[in-house]
Protein backbone atom coordinates (compact mmCIF):
# COMPACT_ATOMS: atom_id res chain seq x y z
CA UNK A 1 0.00 0.00 0.00
CA UNK A 2 2.93 2.16 0.60
CA UNK A 3 3.55 2.43 -3.11
CA UNK A 4 -0.08 3.00 -4.07
CA UNK A 5 0.29 6.00 -1.69
CA UNK A 6 2.97 7.36 -2.73
CA UNK A 7 1.43 7.51 -6.20
CA UNK A 8 -1.62 8.77 -5.22
CA UNK A 9 0.53 11.95 -3.47
CA UNK A 10 1.75 12.77 -6.92
CA UNK A 11 -1.36 12.70 -8.57
CA UNK A 12 -2.45 15.51 -5.92
CA UNK A 13 0.98 17.12 -6.13
CA UNK A 14 0.40 17.93 -9.85
CA UNK A 15 -2.93 19.07 -9.63
CA UNK A 16 -1.58 21.33 -6.91
CA UNK A 17 1.66 22.22 -8.92
CA UNK A 18 -0.25 22.52 -12.45
CA UNK A 19 -2.42 25.09 -10.44
CA UNK A 20 -5.44 23.07 -12.13
CA UNK A 21 -7.25 23.99 -8.74
CA UNK A 22 -7.43 27.40 -9.30
CA UNK A 23 -10.32 26.91 -11.59
CA UNK A 24 -12.00 26.03 -8.48
CA UNK A 25 -11.76 28.98 -6.96
CA UNK A 26 -13.39 30.45 -10.16
CA UNK A 27 -16.26 28.07 -9.72
CA UNK A 28 -16.54 28.96 -6.07
CA UNK A 29 -16.44 31.99 -6.71
CA UNK A 30 -19.37 31.48 -9.57
CA UNK A 31 -21.35 29.37 -6.45
CA UNK A 32 -21.03 32.03 -3.93
CA UNK A 33 -22.33 34.96 -6.01
CA UNK A 34 -25.00 32.57 -7.19
CA UNK A 35 -26.14 31.11 -3.63
CA UNK A 36 -25.31 35.11 -2.04
CA UNK A 37 -28.41 36.10 -3.96
CA UNK A 38 -30.92 33.73 -2.51
CA UNK A 39 -32.22 36.29 -0.07
CA UNK A 40 -32.21 38.84 -2.50
CA UNK A 41 -34.71 37.32 -4.02
CA UNK A 42 -37.48 36.68 -1.20
CA UNK A 43 -39.72 34.50 -3.14
CA UNK A 44 -39.29 31.08 -1.85
CA UNK A 45 -39.55 29.71 -5.26
CA UNK A 46 -37.45 31.45 -6.65
CA UNK A 47 -34.92 30.83 -3.36
CA UNK A 48 -35.35 26.89 -4.60
CA UNK A 49 -34.57 27.39 -8.02
CA UNK A 50 -31.36 29.47 -7.16
CA UNK A 51 -30.50 26.83 -4.67
CA UNK A 52 -31.15 24.16 -7.20
CA UNK A 53 -29.27 25.99 -9.64
CA UNK A 54 -25.74 26.27 -7.69
CA UNK A 55 -26.68 22.05 -6.83
CA UNK A 56 -26.71 22.06 -10.62
CA UNK A 57 -23.53 23.62 -10.77
CA UNK A 58 -21.84 21.63 -8.45
CA UNK A 59 -22.52 18.62 -10.32
CA UNK A 60 -21.16 19.61 -13.22
CA UNK A 61 -18.35 21.27 -12.06
CA UNK A 62 -17.22 17.92 -9.71
CA UNK A 63 -17.86 15.65 -13.11
CA UNK A 64 -15.82 18.04 -15.29
CA UNK A 65 -12.89 18.06 -12.64
CA UNK A 66 -13.18 14.49 -12.36
CA UNK A 67 -13.14 13.34 -16.08
CA UNK A 68 -10.56 15.93 -16.86
CA UNK A 69 -8.23 15.08 -14.40
CA UNK A 70 -8.77 11.25 -14.26
CA UNK A 71 -8.54 11.00 -18.17
CA UNK A 72 -4.81 12.50 -18.50
CA UNK A 73 -3.16 10.67 -15.90
CA UNK A 74 -1.96 7.68 -18.11
CA UNK A 75 -1.89 8.99 -21.27
CA UNK A 76 0.37 11.52 -19.73
CA UNK A 77 2.85 9.53 -17.89
CA UNK A 78 3.36 7.20 -21.13
CA UNK A 79 3.46 10.59 -23.16
CA UNK A 80 6.09 12.09 -21.18
CA UNK A 81 7.65 8.92 -20.47
CA UNK A 82 8.04 9.20 -17.10
CA UNK A 83 6.19 5.82 -16.43
CA UNK A 84 9.62 3.88 -17.48
CA UNK A 85 11.85 4.76 -14.21
CA UNK A 86 8.54 4.34 -12.70
CA UNK A 87 7.78 0.31 -14.10
CA UNK A 88 11.53 -0.21 -13.72
CA UNK A 89 11.25 -0.36 -10.36
CA UNK A 90 9.59 -2.78 -8.34
CA UNK A 91 6.05 -1.65 -8.86
CA UNK A 92 3.14 -3.19 -10.76
CA UNK A 93 0.90 -1.83 -13.26
CA UNK A 94 -2.26 -2.55 -10.77
CA UNK A 95 -0.28 -0.21 -8.02
CA UNK A 96 -0.14 2.85 -10.76
CA UNK A 97 -3.86 2.18 -11.32
CA UNK A 98 -4.66 2.45 -8.00
CA UNK A 99 -2.40 5.16 -7.08
CA UNK A 100 -4.01 7.43 -9.62
CA UNK A 101 -7.21 6.14 -8.64
CA UNK A 102 -7.04 7.09 -5.12
CA UNK A 103 -5.35 10.49 -6.52
CA UNK A 104 -7.85 11.37 -8.49
CA UNK A 105 -10.96 10.38 -6.17
CA UNK A 106 -9.05 11.87 -3.41
CA UNK A 107 -8.25 15.14 -5.35
CA UNK A 108 -12.03 15.57 -6.15
CA UNK A 109 -13.61 14.56 -2.92
CA UNK A 110 -11.43 17.87 -1.63
CA UNK A 111 -12.50 20.14 -4.60
CA UNK A 112 -16.10 18.51 -3.92
CA UNK A 113 -15.85 19.90 0.08
CA UNK A 114 -14.58 23.20 -1.02
CA UNK A 115 -17.88 23.58 -2.72
CA UNK A 116 -20.17 22.17 -0.79
CA UNK A 117 -18.66 24.03 2.10
CA UNK A 118 -19.14 27.63 0.19
CA UNK A 119 -22.68 26.60 -0.81
CA UNK A 120 -23.41 25.79 3.59
CA UNK A 121 -21.41 28.48 4.48
CA UNK A 122 -23.34 31.67 2.06
CA UNK A 123 -26.59 29.48 2.27
CA UNK A 124 -26.76 29.42 5.40
CA UNK A 125 -25.86 32.32 6.74
CA UNK A 126 -28.44 34.33 4.00
CA UNK A 127 -31.28 31.72 5.49
CA UNK A 128 -30.23 31.53 8.99
CA UNK A 129 -30.78 28.12 8.23
CA UNK A 130 -28.01 24.62 9.11
CA UNK A 131 -29.48 21.27 7.74
CA UNK A 132 -25.26 20.22 8.31
CA UNK A 133 -26.45 16.37 8.10
CA UNK A 134 -28.10 17.13 4.75
CA UNK A 135 -25.15 18.59 3.14
CA UNK A 136 -22.90 15.80 4.75
CA UNK A 137 -25.31 13.25 3.34
CA UNK A 138 -25.28 14.96 -0.31
CA UNK A 139 -21.74 15.60 -0.35
CA UNK A 140 -20.78 11.74 1.02
CA UNK A 141 -23.41 10.42 -1.91
CA UNK A 142 -21.27 12.22 -4.66
CA UNK A 143 -17.74 11.60 -3.92
CA UNK A 144 -19.04 8.19 -3.23
CA UNK A 145 -20.50 8.29 -6.82
CA UNK A 146 -17.40 9.88 -8.30
CA UNK A 147 -15.19 6.86 -7.42
CA UNK A 148 -17.22 5.35 -10.37
CA UNK A 149 -16.91 7.93 -12.76
CA UNK A 150 -12.80 7.81 -11.73
CA UNK A 151 -12.59 4.26 -12.13
CA UNK A 152 -14.62 4.33 -15.62
CA UNK A 153 -12.89 7.45 -16.95
CA UNK A 154 -9.11 5.51 -16.39
CA UNK A 155 -10.76 2.68 -18.24
CA UNK A 156 -11.12 5.04 -21.09
CA UNK A 157 -8.22 6.25 -20.77
CA UNK A 158 -6.53 3.29 -21.22
CA UNK A 159 -8.99 2.42 -24.38
CA UNK A 160 -9.42 5.69 -26.09
CA UNK A 161 -6.33 6.96 -27.85
CA UNK A 162 -6.33 11.00 -26.66
CA UNK A 163 -7.42 12.54 -22.97
CA UNK A 164 -9.96 14.94 -25.41
CA UNK A 165 -12.21 11.56 -26.62
CA UNK A 166 -11.97 10.54 -23.27
CA UNK A 167 -12.86 13.65 -21.52
CA UNK A 168 -15.82 14.12 -24.13
CA UNK A 169 -17.35 10.17 -24.29
CA UNK A 170 -17.30 9.96 -20.74
CA UNK A 171 -18.72 13.23 -19.97
CA UNK A 172 -21.65 12.18 -22.54
CA UNK A 173 -22.00 8.85 -21.28
CA UNK A 174 -22.24 10.22 -17.72
CA UNK A 175 -24.39 13.08 -17.91
CA UNK A 176 -26.95 10.25 -20.38
CA UNK A 177 -26.83 7.83 -17.49
CA UNK A 178 -27.83 10.79 -15.17
CA UNK A 179 -31.01 12.40 -17.31
CA UNK A 180 -31.81 9.33 -18.47
CA UNK A 181 -30.86 5.75 -16.87
CA UNK A 182 -33.99 6.05 -14.78
CA UNK A 183 -36.16 6.33 -17.34
CA UNK A 184 -34.60 3.20 -19.71
CA UNK A 185 -36.69 0.46 -17.76
CA UNK A 186 -39.99 2.79 -18.69
CA UNK A 187 -38.69 2.75 -22.48
CA UNK A 188 -38.13 -0.82 -22.58
CA UNK A 189 -41.40 -0.91 -21.71
CA UNK A 190 -43.28 0.68 -24.70
CA UNK A 191 -40.75 -1.31 -27.11
CA UNK A 192 -41.03 -4.73 -28.87
CA UNK A 193 -38.64 -7.19 -28.39
CA UNK A 194 -35.74 -8.02 -29.22
CA UNK A 195 -35.00 -3.85 -28.77
CA UNK A 196 -36.96 -4.19 -25.41
CA UNK A 197 -34.48 -6.85 -24.27
CA UNK A 198 -31.41 -4.91 -25.44
CA UNK A 199 -32.47 -1.69 -23.44
CA UNK A 200 -33.46 -4.14 -20.68
CA UNK A 201 -29.85 -5.35 -20.23
CA UNK A 202 -28.58 -1.64 -21.32
CA UNK A 203 -30.81 -0.86 -17.82
CA UNK A 204 -29.07 -3.79 -16.09
CA UNK A 205 -25.87 -3.25 -17.10
CA UNK A 206 -24.88 0.78 -16.47
CA UNK A 207 -24.12 2.19 -13.24
CA UNK A 208 -27.12 3.83 -12.51
CA UNK A 209 -25.10 7.09 -10.71
CA UNK A 210 -28.69 8.63 -10.80
CA UNK A 211 -29.21 7.21 -7.70
CA UNK A 212 -26.35 9.16 -5.37
CA UNK A 213 -28.50 12.61 -6.71
CA UNK A 214 -30.41 13.87 -3.65
CA UNK A 215 -30.38 17.78 -5.23
CA UNK A 216 -33.70 17.77 -4.74
CA UNK A 217 -34.05 16.57 -1.51
CA UNK A 218 -31.38 19.19 -0.35
CA UNK A 219 -32.77 22.21 -1.93
CA UNK A 220 -36.54 21.49 -0.80
CA UNK A 221 -35.33 20.69 2.28
CA UNK A 222 -37.14 17.26 2.61
CA UNK A 223 -35.17 15.45 5.30
CA UNK A 224 -31.95 12.75 5.15
CA UNK A 225 -32.00 9.95 3.68
CA UNK A 226 -32.26 6.44 5.42
CA UNK A 227 -28.19 6.30 6.39
CA UNK A 228 -28.63 2.23 5.81
CA UNK A 229 -29.58 3.09 1.80
CA UNK A 230 -26.47 4.97 2.09
CA UNK A 231 -24.57 2.27 3.20
CA UNK A 232 -26.35 -0.13 0.49
CA UNK A 233 -25.80 2.44 -2.42
CA UNK A 234 -21.88 2.55 -1.53
CA UNK A 235 -21.90 -1.00 -1.72
CA UNK A 236 -23.43 -0.58 -5.25
CA UNK A 237 -20.84 1.94 -6.22
CA UNK A 238 -17.98 0.16 -5.19
CA UNK A 239 -18.92 -3.04 -6.70
CA UNK A 240 -18.54 -1.01 -9.60
CA UNK A 241 -15.97 0.83 -9.31
CA UNK A 242 -13.96 -2.53 -8.58
CA UNK A 243 -15.41 -3.90 -11.89
CA UNK A 244 -13.93 -0.85 -13.85
CA UNK A 245 -10.51 -0.76 -12.15
CA UNK A 246 -10.13 -4.70 -12.91
CA UNK A 247 -10.90 -3.89 -16.43
CA UNK A 248 -8.55 -1.14 -16.41
CA UNK A 249 -6.18 -3.36 -15.23
CA UNK A 250 -6.56 -6.38 -17.65
CA UNK A 251 -6.52 -4.25 -20.41
CA UNK A 252 -3.07 -2.47 -18.87
CA UNK A 253 -1.21 -5.32 -17.28
CA UNK A 254 -0.10 -6.53 -20.90
CA UNK A 255 0.30 -3.33 -23.20
CA UNK A 256 3.71 -2.50 -24.62
CA UNK A 257 5.07 0.94 -23.46
CA UNK A 258 7.28 1.25 -26.14
CA UNK B 1 29.87 -17.94 -11.77
CA UNK B 2 25.73 -17.13 -11.00
CA UNK B 3 24.45 -14.73 -13.92
CA UNK B 4 22.84 -11.58 -12.51
CA UNK B 5 21.43 -10.59 -16.13
CA UNK B 6 20.24 -13.92 -18.09
CA UNK B 7 18.40 -14.11 -20.95
CA UNK B 8 17.59 -17.11 -22.79
CA UNK B 9 16.28 -17.59 -26.19
CA UNK B 10 15.07 -14.47 -25.80
CA UNK B 11 12.48 -12.91 -28.93
CA UNK B 12 10.66 -10.18 -29.58
CA UNK B 13 8.36 -9.78 -32.51
CA UNK B 14 6.38 -6.69 -33.57
CA UNK B 15 3.01 -6.60 -35.84
CA UNK B 16 3.31 -4.62 -38.11
CA UNK B 17 0.27 -2.15 -39.43
CA UNK B 18 -1.66 -2.05 -41.98
CA UNK B 19 -4.81 -4.22 -43.54
CA UNK B 20 -1.28 -7.07 -43.92
CA UNK B 21 -0.50 -7.41 -40.77
CA UNK B 22 3.02 -9.05 -40.74
CA UNK B 23 5.45 -10.52 -37.37
CA UNK B 24 9.18 -8.64 -37.67
CA UNK B 25 11.43 -9.40 -35.35
CA UNK B 26 13.06 -7.30 -32.95
CA UNK B 27 14.95 -9.98 -31.42
CA UNK B 28 16.34 -13.61 -32.10
CA UNK B 29 17.06 -16.05 -29.92
CA UNK B 30 19.32 -13.65 -27.95
CA UNK B 31 21.59 -15.50 -24.90
CA UNK B 32 23.10 -13.56 -23.09
CA UNK B 33 24.68 -13.42 -19.17
CA UNK B 34 25.79 -11.02 -17.52
CA UNK B 35 28.09 -11.67 -13.75
CA UNK B 36 28.23 -9.94 -10.54
CA UNK B 37 30.97 -7.22 -11.00
CA UNK B 38 31.73 -6.64 -14.41
CA UNK B 39 30.86 -4.13 -16.37
CA UNK B 40 28.58 -5.23 -19.85
CA UNK B 41 28.48 -3.02 -23.02
CA UNK B 42 25.58 -3.85 -24.71
CA UNK B 43 26.38 -2.29 -28.38
CA UNK B 44 24.78 -2.24 -31.66
CA UNK B 45 23.56 0.00 -34.36
CA UNK B 46 20.50 1.75 -34.34
CA UNK B 47 17.34 -0.20 -34.51
CA UNK B 48 19.40 -3.11 -33.69
CA UNK B 49 17.45 -4.68 -30.75
CA UNK B 50 19.53 -2.84 -28.04
CA UNK B 51 16.49 -1.03 -26.30
CA UNK B 52 13.97 -3.51 -26.78
CA UNK B 53 16.15 -6.11 -24.54
CA UNK B 54 16.35 -3.60 -21.90
CA UNK B 55 12.77 -2.67 -22.56
CA UNK B 56 12.16 -6.47 -21.81
CA UNK B 57 14.50 -7.05 -19.07
CA UNK B 58 12.20 -4.17 -17.37
CA UNK B 59 9.16 -5.38 -18.00
CA UNK B 60 7.63 -2.85 -20.57
CA UNK B 61 7.22 -5.41 -22.93
CA UNK B 62 6.19 -9.15 -22.51
CA UNK B 63 9.32 -11.13 -24.82
CA UNK B 64 7.26 -13.21 -27.75
CA UNK B 65 9.30 -16.42 -26.65
CA UNK B 66 11.87 -16.98 -24.41
CA UNK B 67 12.62 -15.48 -20.96
CA UNK B 68 15.12 -13.41 -19.23
CA UNK B 69 15.87 -13.14 -15.28
CA UNK B 70 16.82 -10.80 -13.47
CA UNK B 71 18.80 -12.03 -9.71
CA UNK B 72 17.39 -15.52 -11.59
CA UNK B 73 13.58 -13.88 -10.76
CA UNK B 74 11.49 -13.89 -14.20
CA UNK B 75 11.43 -10.14 -15.16
CA UNK B 76 7.74 -10.08 -15.63
CA UNK B 77 7.91 -10.67 -11.84
CA UNK B 78 8.40 -6.86 -10.16
CA UNK B 79 10.10 -7.98 -7.67
CA UNK B 80 13.05 -8.79 -9.66
CA UNK B 81 13.41 -5.34 -9.96
CA UNK B 82 13.87 -4.89 -6.45
CA UNK B 83 18.51 -4.82 -6.85
CA UNK B 84 18.43 -2.62 -9.87
CA UNK B 85 18.71 1.11 -10.84
CA UNK B 86 18.11 2.08 -14.26
CA UNK B 87 19.00 5.30 -16.32
CA UNK B 88 17.00 6.06 -19.01
CA UNK B 89 18.18 7.64 -22.68
CA UNK B 90 16.41 10.29 -22.07
CA UNK B 91 15.36 12.75 -18.80
CA UNK B 92 12.13 11.17 -17.84
CA UNK B 93 11.28 12.75 -14.72
CA UNK B 94 8.23 14.36 -13.16
CA UNK B 95 9.23 17.82 -13.76
CA UNK B 96 7.11 19.79 -11.27
CA UNK B 97 8.80 17.79 -8.50
CA UNK B 98 12.10 19.25 -7.04
CA UNK B 99 14.93 16.94 -7.19
CA UNK B 100 14.58 15.89 -3.71
CA UNK B 101 10.69 15.00 -3.63
CA UNK B 102 11.36 13.02 -6.71
CA UNK B 103 14.11 10.76 -5.25
CA UNK B 104 11.77 10.76 -1.55
CA UNK B 105 9.09 9.27 -4.05
CA UNK B 106 11.45 6.45 -5.50
CA UNK B 107 12.54 5.59 -1.82
CA UNK B 108 9.10 5.23 -0.82
CA UNK B 109 9.00 3.06 -3.41
CA UNK B 110 11.39 0.90 -2.70
CA UNK B 111 9.96 0.80 1.12
CA UNK B 112 13.12 2.91 2.29
CA UNK B 113 12.96 3.40 5.87
CA UNK B 114 12.14 7.27 5.96
CA UNK B 115 15.72 8.40 7.82
CA UNK B 116 17.80 6.11 5.87
CA UNK B 117 15.98 7.59 2.36
CA UNK B 118 16.74 10.94 3.79
CA UNK B 119 20.76 9.85 4.49
CA UNK B 120 20.62 8.40 0.95
CA UNK B 121 19.04 11.50 -0.88
CA UNK B 122 21.62 13.24 0.90
CA UNK B 123 24.56 11.42 -0.52
CA UNK B 124 23.22 11.14 -3.87
CA UNK B 125 22.58 14.65 -3.63
CA UNK B 126 26.47 15.26 -3.17
CA UNK B 127 27.18 12.29 -5.41
CA UNK B 128 25.50 14.28 -8.65
CA UNK B 129 26.57 17.65 -7.27
CA UNK B 130 22.91 18.80 -7.42
CA UNK B 131 23.04 19.82 -3.67
CA UNK B 132 22.55 23.17 -4.27
CA UNK B 133 19.87 23.06 -6.38
CA UNK B 134 17.95 20.28 -4.10
CA UNK B 135 14.69 22.64 -3.79
CA UNK B 136 14.56 23.70 -7.00
CA UNK B 137 11.80 22.42 -9.63
CA UNK B 138 13.28 19.85 -11.95
CA UNK B 139 11.81 21.79 -14.97
CA UNK B 140 13.85 24.86 -14.17
CA UNK B 141 17.17 22.38 -14.19
CA UNK B 142 19.73 22.34 -17.95
CA UNK B 143 19.86 18.96 -19.75
CA UNK B 144 23.17 17.91 -18.37
CA UNK B 145 21.52 18.40 -14.24
CA UNK B 146 18.47 16.65 -15.21
CA UNK B 147 20.91 14.07 -16.88
CA UNK B 148 21.91 13.58 -13.28
CA UNK B 149 18.86 13.51 -11.66
CA UNK B 150 18.19 10.23 -13.71
CA UNK B 151 21.72 9.43 -11.89
CA UNK B 152 20.80 10.27 -8.29
CA UNK B 153 16.88 8.47 -9.03
CA UNK B 154 18.82 5.20 -10.51
CA UNK B 155 21.20 5.06 -7.42
CA UNK B 156 18.48 5.99 -4.74
CA UNK B 157 17.83 1.78 -3.53
CA UNK B 158 22.01 1.52 -3.95
CA UNK B 159 21.44 -1.08 -6.89
CA UNK B 160 23.39 -4.41 -6.92
CA UNK B 161 22.63 -3.98 -10.95
CA UNK B 162 22.87 -0.99 -12.98
CA UNK B 163 21.04 -0.41 -16.73
CA UNK B 164 22.08 1.78 -18.52
CA UNK B 165 20.87 2.75 -21.85
CA UNK B 166 22.95 5.18 -24.01
CA UNK B 167 23.53 7.06 -20.71
CA UNK B 168 25.64 9.62 -22.29
CA UNK B 169 24.04 10.32 -25.22
CA UNK B 170 23.77 13.76 -25.48
CA UNK B 171 25.77 15.12 -23.04
CA UNK B 172 28.31 17.79 -23.25
CA UNK B 173 32.23 15.93 -22.47
CA UNK B 174 32.06 17.45 -19.04
CA UNK B 175 28.94 15.67 -18.37
CA UNK B 176 30.42 12.49 -19.95
CA UNK B 177 33.54 12.28 -17.42
CA UNK B 178 31.20 12.31 -14.87
CA UNK B 179 28.96 9.40 -15.81
CA UNK B 180 32.43 7.64 -16.77
CA UNK B 181 33.31 8.42 -13.00
CA UNK B 182 30.37 7.27 -11.72
CA UNK B 183 30.84 3.96 -13.88
CA UNK B 184 34.09 3.22 -12.75
CA UNK B 185 33.27 4.29 -9.02
CA UNK B 186 30.46 1.98 -9.21
CA UNK B 187 32.47 -0.71 -10.56
CA UNK B 188 35.54 -0.35 -7.96
CA UNK B 189 32.10 -0.55 -5.28
CA UNK B 190 31.66 -4.43 -7.04
CA UNK B 191 28.37 -3.58 -8.59
CA UNK B 192 27.43 -4.66 -11.79
CA UNK B 193 26.55 -2.40 -15.15
CA UNK B 194 24.85 -3.11 -17.84
CA UNK B 195 25.18 -0.54 -20.37
CA UNK B 196 24.13 0.10 -24.14
CA UNK B 197 26.28 2.96 -25.90
CA UNK B 198 27.35 4.14 -29.25
CA UNK B 199 30.75 5.70 -27.70
CA UNK B 200 32.77 2.87 -28.45
CA UNK B 201 36.20 4.59 -26.81
CA UNK B 202 33.88 4.96 -23.54
CA UNK B 203 32.92 0.87 -24.23
CA UNK B 204 36.68 0.28 -24.64
CA UNK B 205 37.55 2.00 -21.95
CA UNK B 206 35.15 0.51 -18.47
CA UNK B 207 33.80 -2.81 -19.71
CA UNK B 208 34.85 -5.82 -18.98
CA UNK B 209 33.09 -7.58 -21.69
CA UNK B 210 30.90 -6.70 -24.31
CA UNK B 211 27.97 -7.89 -26.72
CA UNK B 212 27.75 -6.74 -30.29
CA UNK B 213 24.14 -7.44 -31.70
CA UNK B 214 22.79 -6.36 -35.17
CA UNK B 215 19.26 -6.98 -36.90
CA UNK B 216 17.99 -8.75 -33.62
CA UNK B 217 21.09 -11.12 -33.47
CA UNK B 218 23.74 -11.39 -31.42
CA UNK B 219 26.87 -11.16 -33.82
CA UNK B 220 29.54 -11.40 -30.75
CA UNK B 221 30.11 -11.56 -27.27
CA UNK B 222 33.63 -11.94 -25.24
CA UNK B 223 35.98 -9.82 -22.91
CA UNK B 224 36.93 -6.50 -25.32
CA UNK B 225 40.62 -7.23 -24.49
CA UNK B 226 40.01 -10.50 -26.32
CA UNK B 227 38.06 -8.86 -29.23
CA UNK B 228 40.17 -6.03 -29.71
CA UNK B 229 43.63 -8.86 -29.46
CA UNK B 230 41.59 -11.19 -31.92
CA UNK B 231 41.31 -8.91 -34.47
CA UNK B 232 44.04 -7.04 -34.08
CA UNK B 233 42.39 -3.43 -34.17
CA UNK B 234 40.25 -1.15 -31.45
CA UNK B 235 36.88 -1.38 -30.56
CA UNK B 236 35.68 0.61 -33.45
CA UNK B 237 37.15 -1.18 -36.15
CA UNK B 238 36.02 -4.89 -34.62
CA UNK B 239 32.13 -3.13 -34.19
CA UNK B 240 32.18 -1.92 -38.13
CA UNK B 241 34.02 -5.18 -38.69
CA UNK B 242 31.15 -7.03 -37.01
CA UNK B 243 28.14 -5.37 -38.44
CA UNK B 244 29.52 -5.25 -41.92
CA UNK B 245 30.03 -1.86 -42.49
CA UNK B 246 31.96 -1.00 -45.74
CA UNK B 247 33.07 2.57 -46.40
CA UNK B 248 31.99 4.43 -49.83
CA UNK B 249 34.75 4.50 -52.30
CA UNK B 250 35.65 7.99 -52.74
CA UNK B 251 33.92 10.44 -55.26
Amino acid sequence: MNTVWALTGIVIKELYRRKDFYVLFVLTALITLAAGSVEFFKDPNIVRYVKDLCMLLIWVSALLITIATAARQIPAERESRTIFPLLAKPVTRGQVILGKFFGCWLASGTALAVFYLFFAVITGSREQHWPVLDYLQAYLLQWIMLGIVTAMTLLGSIVFAAPSSTVTILFIVVAGILFLGRHLNTVALHNPEPLRGIIYTVYFIIPHVELFDVRERVVNDWGLVNWLDCGLAALYAAAYTALFLLLTWLAFRRKSLN
Amino acid sequence: MDAILQTEDLCVEYRTRGLKAEFKPALQELNLSVHAGEVFGFLGPNGAGKTTTINVLLGFIPPTRGTAYLFGIDVRQPIARQRIGYLPEMTYYYKFLTVEELLRFYAKIFKLPSADAERRIDYLLKLVELEPVRKRLIKTYSKGMQQRVGIAQALINNPDLLVLDEPTSGLDPLGRMKVREIIQRLKNDGKTVFFSSHELGEVETVCDRVAIINQGELKTLGRVDELVARHGANLEKVFLDIVGYQSQPAL
